[in-house]
């Protein structure tokens, strides 16, 4: 079972998924933004960070990385795909995932443990939880404001493509309080919370996050 | 035209800018001794940033010299790489080793608040890097001025935005510091960070240029017109107010930049082909060939219009003096070049060789094949000019030290202590950091055990075996005004508690010395005896200082800072899972309160904020009451005896409390009278005092007769004061209660509230 993670320029959680995956059970496999390869993986999450330092807009450069030319078509094909913050913003430029993500709407970074409420446990990367669960994962980013237009919002809504929703104070100014979403067939998923970050007990605020990771390990077992 | 060598051997009367790049006649006569002639422009330049108070410690280094001095050999053991380097580096077992180093910004970060704080953290990441470490984590320490003055919020917004637009951008976690408001630092905030790596033994590297023959390369980014003269003329010169604008003097940084060039470094360093390495900091390629041709013993040969430039008009002068950002140069054989350019070609990092490393002790860097500078290395880097500046012990300090605030007048009824601890809780230096904090990422890399608000931050170091360290740093800088040597040693003391609240044996030590100008005597006496006081009491806790930074000219006019020695003290854990955090989670634990309380409130956050007080002696020192203490905090970390322990300093035990309550909304009832009686003292002193060697733990009840059996084992005062409940309330009892909602009221939202959202 292997998960690959991709590093561009500028990812700073890469490291830390690749221990989420074995953490679940998983290889992780190291996948660099200059290959137009996938090497074979079974699933490939996208890193948090400032790939190529988010100067332009978030993920607006990542998305036309060699890599991302093979991963499109796989992601269309099915492949089960996972990003996190930057990542997230990265499947949205690169039109895997409708809306956007937009400066907080605070105007500062922040980082805290954050309450979300999983409102789909049917996509490849949640299938471990139950539907209505509620869990702990940390937040960090400075643009993670999801916002999209009305249309889009009802159809995500409509369609059970919320993933996941904040719960409590909204931390940034997401439309519906909107977490995270996944694409028609539920298996790209982008959310700005890091489940990587809750897979270990001590290193996090408890080990939610893991369920992410064993949900598309189960899934591509039994597929 | 070009002034080279020849031409300046030729016309030995032009007048030169000595004045304005900061050095003085007699500096500028040493100068043209030692070359026998007038320097060239670009030779004035090299010397006037590198004979800078800020690199050359030319005030400071009499005094620094006893640290080596008063460093055993015990000291020593653990030491790897101590002061002089880019940073020490210390032993922490297992074959694996951490570097660690504290540093100022304050003067850029007062200029330009985001750049200037962004810049320092970015600096004291490439010096950990360049001794061959990945850096693992950053802390900051922040002073500003006071909390209501209308300038502050410009320089805490910038500030804090920089620290964490870098840090957050570098993918290295904050795991910890110190934000301080205080009118004295209101022309001249402080801006201290830290950084920490580690690094296996054996990938240790220096910054000496050796082998002839071998290539010097300069990689990373472009050299621009930024931070042109941030070591003379901004960091070593006193702000007055009707000055031309420093800004051009602050460099400008790009995280992303200096992220790809640790991938980079570190992926050179496992080639196994790099043989010196030097990051770019204060005084840019004047500071890096000098330094490396110097502590290698070698020469060198630089070709200063192979530089690749951002601007291309820059002269050689200040492409010499240029502190542009994210800039490091390597030494290595000419026959490793190719594997060189592979790897900063991946990373996509520019990379150009700039010269070679030569036999004759020369460093001659030329300039479109004319040579523009041809000295000693070693004159530049390591011979500048060492000044024993007169000092004098101020004549009102006695006036300020007989103004104790034992002699106000304090609360005595319940309702008057609550309605204190509830002031003292929402007080600009007290209530909750969570603003400034939560803007930071502490969780990047994934392996933070713990981060502030707990008292010391703890990082994994190892992920196999959980290795790990603890790091804290302090200084209360009322206490350092009102007696230089014990002040230094209670930030000493302070940090040393923190890190062994976290369970970890204190190892090592770095400072960050922030004082007024070096030329009023009054502010020299406060550094020697501050420096005096660090060393004796490193040397007695056994600790080594391994290296640090003096700032000096922290002052508006003639008013220095309160002399600021921030001290920060490095643990190590054989396995940070065990660490101890700052506040308890479950009800029914027993809470004692280790050590002596006093009645010590000069200089305390109590006296200041009911009073604005400052003056008195500070509380006592007791070297020897830490070393237990921390002997004990150890132990029951490793034994499992404690689930929460938090030192005792700002704000006395009843902050102690109001922290350890709010930190997992856990409530506690609690009684003095043991201790008021012990320690012949009133409830407001046991509440508000802030005698050192003390901390409060929570211990399960199943632990508490081997906790206590401990205690007296090494004879250290103890006293059970009271136990965590599901109340939802602080009770002291027989004095009054406060529910934890009306308590979180007070302390979270001052910052919030006073700074934005």
């Amino acid at each position: 079972m292997r998960v690959g993670v991709v590093t561009f320029p500028g990812s700073l959680d890469d490291r830390d998924a690749a221990r989420a995956v074995r953490h679940a059970g998983g290889e992780p496999v190291a996948l660099w933004h200059g290959d137009a390869d996938l090497h074979g993986v079974d699933a490939v999450v996208l890193p948090g960070g400032f790939s190529y330092g988010d100067y332009l807009r978030c993920g607006a450069i990542a998305r036309f990385a060699p890599v991302m030319g093979p991963l499109v078509d796989a992601a269309r094909g099915g492949l089960p795909v996972l990003g996190i913050c930057n990542g997230f913003q990265v499947l949205c430029e690169a039109h895997l995932l409708p809306g956007a993500l937009v400066r907080n709407d605070s105007r500062l970074f922040v980082c805290r443990d954050q309450r979300l409420r999983v409102e789909n446990a049917g996509t490849a990367w949640t299938a471990e939880f139950g539907d209505g669960e509620e869990i702990v994962v940390p937040l960090k980013n400075g643009e993670g404001g999801y916002v999209a237009d009305d249309r889009t919002l009802d159809e995500l809504e409509g369609e059970g493509r919320v993933v996941v929703r904040y719960v409590g104070d909204n931390p940034n100014g997401s439309y519906r309080d909107i977490a995270g979403i996944s694409n028609e067939r539920g298996n790209v998923v982008g959310l700005m919370p890091h489940p990587e970050h809750a897979t270990e007990p001590v290193f996090g605020p408890g080990t939610d996050g893991l369920r992410f990771f064993t949900s598309v390990l189960r899934g591509v077992l039994t597929a | 035209m070009t002034d080279t060598v020849a031409h300046a051997a030729g016309t030995p009367d032009v007048e030169q800018p000595y004045d304005e790049l900061g050095l003085t006649e007699d500096e500028y006569g040493r100068i043209r001794e030692i070359l026998g002639r007038r320097p060239t422009s670009a030779e004035l330049a090299m010397y006037s940033v590198m004979w800078s108070e800020h690199c050359s410690y030319k005030s400071s280094k009499v005094h620094l010299r006893q640290f080596g001095e008063k460093t055993t050999d015990e000291m020593r053991e653990k030491l790897l790489v101590g002061i002089g380097e880019n940073a020490g580096v210390v032993d922490i077992g297992d074959g694996w080793a951490v570097t660690f180093k504290v540093e100022s910004h304050n003067h850029p970060s007062y200029v330009e608040p985001y750049q200037g704080a962004a810049t320092g953290v970015g600096g004291i990441v490439r010096d950990i890097l360049a001794m061959g470490a990945r850096p693992v984590a950053v802390m900051d320490q922040l002073r500003f001025g006071a909390i209501d003055h209308p300038d502050t919020a410009r320089v805490v917004h910038g500030v804090v935005a920089g620290v964490g637009g870098y840090g957050n951008c570098l993918g290295l976690p904050n795991i910890g510091g110190e934000v301080v408001f205080d009118p004295v630092y209101q022309g001249n905030p402080l801006v201290n960070a830290l950084s920490v790596g580690a690094l296996r033994h054996e990938d240790l590297h220096v910054s000496a240029a050796s082998g002839e023959g071998n290539l010097v390369i300069l990689f990373g980014a472009r050299t621009g017109g930024d931070g042109i003269g941030g070591v003379s003329v901004l960091a070593s010169e006193t702000f007055d107010e009707t000055g031309p604008s420093k800004r051009p003097s602050v460099q400008v940084g790009d995280p992303f930049a200096e992220k790809v060039l640790i991938e980079c470094c570190l992926e050179l360093y496992a080639s196994g082909i790099v043989v010196g390495i030097q990051d770019l900091g204060g005084a840019g390629l004047s500071c890096a060939t000098s330094e490396m041709a110097s502590n290698g013993g070698t020469g060198m040969r630089v070709r200063l219009d192979t530089v690749p430039l951002r601007d291309s008009s820059l002269a050689p002068e200040e492409i010499l003096m240029s502190e542009s950002q994210e800039r490091m140069m390597a030494v290595i054989r000419p026959e490793d070049a190719e594997t060189f350019f592979a790897i900063t070609g991946k990373w996509d990092v520019e990379a150009t060789v700039v010269g070679e490393v030569t036999g004759d002790d020369r460093l001659v860097i030329t300039w479109h094949d004319e040579v523009v500078v041809d000295v000693p290395p070693r004159t530049v880097a390591h011979e500048g000019p060492v000044y024993n500046r007169p000092f004098a012990r101020p004549a009102e300090l006695d006036v300020l030290q007989a103004d104790a605030a034992e002699d106000l007048p304090r609360p005595a009824t319940g309702d008057e202590l609550r309605a204190t601890l509830l002031r003292l809780a929402a007080s600009a230096n007290l209530s909750s950091r969570s603003w400034v904090t939560d803007q930071y990422d502490r969780y990047v890399l994934g392996n933070t055990a713990q981060a502030m608000p707990d008292d010391a931050g703890v990082v994994r170091i190892d992920e196999t075996t959980g290795r790990g360290v603890a790091l804290s740093t302090d200084c209360n800088g009322r206490f350092v005004r009102l007696d230089p040597y014990h002040g230094a040693q209670l930030a000493l003391a302070e940090a040393y508690r923190n890190v062994a609240t976290a369970g970890a044996t204190p190892l090592a030590v770095t400072d960050c010395l922030n004082f007024g100008s070096p030329e009023d005597p009054g502010v020299m006496w406060q550094f020697d005896e501050a420096v005096r006081g660090l060393a004796d009491g490193c040397q007695t806790l056994g600790v080594p200082v391994t290296g640090g930074n003096v700032s000096f000219y922290n002052q508006t006019g003639e008013s220095p800072i309160h002399p600021t020695p921030v001290v920060g003290v490095l643990g190590v854990m054989d396995d940070v899972t065990r660490r101890t955090p700052s506040g308890w989670k479950d009800a029914g634990q027993a809470l004692y309160l280790l050590g002596v309380t006093r009645e010590e409130l000069s200089g305390s956050e109590w006296a200041w904020v009911e009073h604005a007080h400052l003056g008195g002696t500070p509380p006592r020192v007791d070297l020897e009451a830490e070393r237990v203490l921390g002997q004990i905090l150890v132990n029951a970390s490793r034994d499992g005896l404690v689930d929460a322990a938090h030192d005792l300093s700002d704000g006395g035990l009843a902050q102690a409390l109001v922290e350890s309550c709010l930190r997992y909304d856990v409530g506690a009832r609690v009684w003095l009278d043991e201790v008021t009686g012990r320690d012949g003292v009133d409830a407001f002193v046991a509440l508000f005092s802030e005698s050192a060697a003390r901390v409060l733990v929570a211990v399960p009840r199943s632990e508490e007769v081997r906790f206590t059996d401990m205690c007296t084992a090494r004879r250290f005062p103890h006293a059970k004061v009271g136990v965590t409940d599901d109340s939802g309330s602080l009770e002291v009892q027989g004095q009054f209660e406060i529910g934890l909602e009306e308590l979180r009221a007070a302390w979270e939202p001052t910052l919030a509230r006073t700074f934005g959202e």
